[in-house]
């Protein structure tokens, strides 16, 4: 009892170690193992435990992970285009809303518009993916509507199986994720600063330009991390989406994984997204730092 | 307030965006074709009757239940102790510590399932089953966990506890008589959305789920089969159903925990 | 009779910061004891260490005859007041105040008794079924005091408790609680940065700087015969000047610059004699102007009206005096058929060795 009764930092330390231990246990240690094996090689149904960097020079030696060919991109390349597309589509439509329900929204109704907001997020995810490719698809809901409304005669075939319909999916994924970071930096806000600027001649659009949008662009760099991040690991729309024809990151490490069972080229094939995610986080970082300093 | 018609237009029509795929679930579920596609051709609840019959999928809900309600639990101690960790005075590399149990977030969720996939079949040789589920889950979950039960945490009076105990309460008795009550509406928020997290999460699961699939891997099965749309259909508006029933109550309760606490409502989760 | 509290050679470090350097204090059973000084000097750090929240680093705190060091908050004979309150805000009124009784061998009808006695001493009859969020300032204080008060603790520690209420709502608490004290007997410790609160509440006064206790003394003492200039400068508004200190014989002499010089008594050098250079603090009211027409047998020096402030029932005099370092701070008050002198007029500054006290520190 000693140390607790008088020191509370002892407690919090003592409240913090369950939670830690479970995170070094489950998340450090299998990111190590990661790193491991990825120096290792499959040989038949038996891993070879001697160091190689023999999968990372497989992935940059060859077209199809990292170079491409004149034909088709490197499916890392690929992915990063996906995903920053993807993320700077949903970060662009989310911004009018996040600012809506700051600006606009009567303060006693900002919590409903945020509740109707996240609910859909809530709802199943591979139901949602599912429904998209409903929607999209040759006989889909649009094309039927389209039909029917005589706008159109012969199906469209440009809504399912090619990148739109992963970057619609995927928008429409994250939204909420682009939403919330983005209101809490609107929320922090000071409206006498708005005042100020109007004040100071500003009309209500270069005010935005010149106060809101600068104040809010810590938001929109979360927002821009905590889609771009996950949309790297999603394989469930692109999956779905592209059908066996396109293949992204996050498809080929499930490949190797769950069916061609080579888990070192697997393990690489992780590790080199993970640094390529967190490398062009941290140039996006970097790019933004003199909005973000003193702040963040 | 300001009248910005063309931003609320807007709004309007990102929220039809937003819904539309869940608008369109039950449309199907009811419908009584085997293909999803307008013209709709009756009223039907075959599709249901059929969910019913199904014992492979019953399998797979009873898993995805229980694990979701397991990791719930453990995700939600977790979480809770961190949290409450959060408010307390800073020892070296508490903020290390705090980051470090929030990394899930921003890494990609196939890194997460892969790595564990690794640690539980190479290193500790072990089987597949629900735990090997539940100990990942969890691990996603401790995040949003903690960033529910900042928010309660932080709102507390660190002189209330203090109170208590110079009123004669032990540290024990102080949380339970007065910490706890103001912050179980943000436990009871914590427990439902990690729960929602797990029953929901399908990436995780398919690499680490056993013999048994969950609920999502057995989903994701029946995509393969055309005519089991109807079926997946009528499935997701049980499942959605569900999950919006459990966040109306969520939120119910995170809303009377900030009005039993007297402070102002800023809104959401996360 | 012995110190109901007692404190020996205190210390609280903080890492490096050391927050309290070696606090000796004894406060006598009933007493209304004050601990006052700037931001920041350690005021609540000692308060807490009182009541069992901190621990302190080295140092004896013995309550009652009892040593504290292994007693933990919740069995000390000691209540607070919580700057904030600390009102529970899921509970009601009567439950917050009934709160402490948890644990007491009492029946439930006792409590209710209490509970309703308790509130009926701080004025809040009625209000037991209310929720407790839904109060005014004023009244959570209320509540605050009632419940530390219904336990009988031997002390009760009062944080700051006027803080936060507007300046005629705390006037009015100021009196409240100074007569609760009376009523209840209990020794109540409160600490306050506002000086004028500690000189018309309290009956000994302790100020602390930079984790040190200044000087402790009862209020007219603390005004009258400040034993540093810190001490001088943060009570009141205090005239000082460069002087020269000396004894010839047993008798203390000062030599005010541009004043003259004088003989004082002991008591007038609080915090002892240094011969050679010191400060010397007069007070503005033991100051005065002659007005045109007024003769005195007092001494006086001649100056001229640099500011006037016009307070109403006081004015403030700066006046210039030649060979005094600063303009000296008179304050006087206005009387039937007394003009306001304006600023540039000639005047007298009459003084006396009785308004000076020798501040060596
Ligand atoms: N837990 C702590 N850790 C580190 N430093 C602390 C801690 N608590 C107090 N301090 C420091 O100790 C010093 C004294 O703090 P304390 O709260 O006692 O001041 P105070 O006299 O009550 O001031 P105020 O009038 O502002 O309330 C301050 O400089 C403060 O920063
Ligand atoms: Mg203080």
């Amino acid at each position: 009892m000693g140390i607790f009764a008088t020191s509370p930092k002892a407690r919090a330390a003592a409240l913090v170690a369950p939670p830690l231990i479970y995170s070094l246990l489950l998340l450090a240690f299998p990111l190590v193992a990661i790193v491991v094996i990825s120096f290792w090689t499959q040989s038949g149904l038996n891993l070879d435990r001697t160091f190689t960097t023999a999968n990372y020079r497989e992935i940059f030696s060859g077209p199809i992970y990292i170079w491409g060919n004149a034909n088709r991109w490197g499916v890392l390349p690929l992915s990063i285009f996906v995903s920053a597309t993807v993320t700077l589509i949903t970060v662009a439509l989310a911004y009018p809303i996040a600012y809506f329900v700051s600006f606009v929204v009567a303060p006693e109704r900002k919590s409903l518009w945020l509740f109707l907001i996240t609910i859909p997020f809530w709802t199943s995810y591979l139901i949602r993916v599912f429904l998209w490719k409903v929607i999209l698809g040759y006989n889909g809901v649009v094309n039927t509507g389209l039909i029917e409304l005589g706008i159109i005669q012969e199906p469209l075939n440009v809504l399912l199986y090619n990148l739109n319909s992963v970057i619609i999916t995927l928008a429409h994924a994250y939204a909420v994720f682009a939403i919330l970071p983005i209101y809490v930096a609107l929320e922090k806000i000071d409206r006498s600063l708005l005042e100020a600027s109007q004040d100071l001649g500003e009309n209500r659009f270069t005010t935005f330009l010149r106060v809101t949008l600068p104040l809010s662009v810590p938001g929109i760099v979360g927002a821009v991390l905590i889609v771009f991040i996950p949309t790297i690991g999603d394989y469930v729309t692109p999956e779905l989406m592209l059908g066996s024809g396109g293949r992204l990151m996050s498809n080929v490490i499930q490949t190797q994984f769950l069916q061609l069972n080579n888990w070192p080229l697997g393990a690489a094939l992780s590790i080199i997204t993970m640094l390529a995610v967190g490398i062009v986080s941290l140039l996006f970082i970097l790019l933004n730092r003199r909005w973000l300093r003193g702040r963040a | 307030m300001r009248r910005a018609w063309g931003l609320r237009t807007y709004a309007i029509i990102y929220l039809v965006f937003l819904y539309a795929p869940i608008l369109l679930l039950p449309l199907f579920a009811f419908n009584d074709a085997a293909i999803i596609a307008f013209p709709l051709t009756g009223f039907s609840t075959r599709w249901f009757e059929q969910l019913w019959t199904t014992q492979a999928l019953h399998q797979a809900l009873r898993n995805s239940l229980f694990i979701a309600s397991i990791t719930a639990i453990l995700a939600t101690l977790l979480g809770t102790c961190a949290a409450r960790a959060g408010t307390m005075p800073s020892f070296p590399g508490k903020r290390g510590a705090l980051g470090f149990v929030m990394l899930p977030l921003v890494l990609p969720e196939i890194v997460i399932a892969v790595a564990l996939l690794i640690v539980v079949r190479q290193v500790l040789d072990l089987n597949l089953s629900n735990w090997t589920v539940i100990a990942a889950h969890t691990v996603i979950c401790i995040p949003f966990s903690i960033a529910i039960l900042n928010g309660a945490f932080q709102n507390l009076d660190p002189s209330f506890e203090e109170a208590a105990m110079d009123l004669g309460e032990t540290r024990w008795g102080a949380f339970r008589l007065v910490t706890l009550p103001l912050v179980l509406p943000g436990i009871i928020s914590s427990l439902l959305i990690c729960f929602i997290i797990s029953l929901d999460d399908f990436v995780i699961a398919q690499f680490l789920t056993g013999s048994n699939p969950t609920m999502p891997v057995y989903i994701y099965g029946l995509t393969r089969f055309v005519d089991a749309l109807p079926l997946i259909m009528a499935l997701g508006t049980i499942l959605v159903t569900i999950s919006i029933t459990l966040l109306i109550i969520a939120e119910y309760f995170r809303r009377r925990g900030v009005a039993r606490a007297g402070f102002k409502d800023t809104g959401g989760f996360l | 009779m012995t110190a109901l509290i007692q404190l020996r050679g205190i210390h609280k470090h903080y890492g490096d910061y050391h927050a309290l350097r070696g606090i000796d204090l004894e406060i006598r059973q009933g007493e209304f004891f004050s601990l006052l000084g700037p931001s920041g000097c350690g005021k609540t750090t000692l308060l807490r260490t009182i009541a069992g929240f901190e621990t302190p680093s080295s140092g004896t705190l013995m309550i009652d005859g009892k040593d504290m060091a292994a007693v933990p908050a919740n069995h000390r004979p000691t209540n607070m007041v919580f700057q904030s309150y600390a009102i529970f805000p899921h509970l009601t009124v009567a439950e917050n105040v009934g709160f402490g009784l948890r644990r007491e061998p009492m029946s439930k009808d006792q409590k209710t008794k209490a509970v309703a006695e308790a509130l009926a001493m701080v004025g809040l009859s009625g209000y037991g079924t209310r929720a407790a969020h839904a109060l005014s300032g004023g009244q959570r204080q209320r509540v605050a005091l009632a419940r530390a008060l219904i336990l009988k603790p031997k002390v009760l520690l009062l944080d700051e408790p006027l803080s936060a209420l507007d300046k005629k709502m705390r006037e009015q608490m100021q009196v409240e609680l100074i007569r609760l004290q009376r009523t209840v007997g209990i020794t109540f410790i409160l600490v306050t940065h506002d000086q004028e609160e500690a000189l018309v509440m309290s009956d000994r006064i302790a100020v602390m700087f930079e984790g040190e206790i200044g000087q402790m003394a009862d209020p007219e003492t603390l005004y009258r015969r400040p034993n540093s200039r810190r001490v001088a400068e943060f009570i009141g508004k205090m005239n000082i000047l460069p002087g020269q200190v000396g004894m010839e014989g047993n008798r203390i002499v000062v030599d005010v610059a541009g004043l003259g010089r004088g003989a004082v008594e002991t008591d007038q050098a609080p915090g002892g004699v240094v011969p050679g250079n010191t400060s010397v603090g007069i007070r503005p009211e033991t100051l005065g102007v002659l007005f045109p027409g007024e003769t005195t047998d007092r001494r006086v020096a001649e100056g001229v009206v640099d500011e006037v402030v016009y307070y109403g029932d006081m004015t403030y005099y700066d006046v210039r005096v030649p060979g005094v370092q600063q303009p000296l701070t008179i304050s006087m008050k206005n009387i039937i058929g007394r003009p306001v002198l304006e600023v540039g007029a000639p005047t007298r500054v009459v003084w006396d060795e009785r308004s000076l006290v020798v501040l060596s520190r």
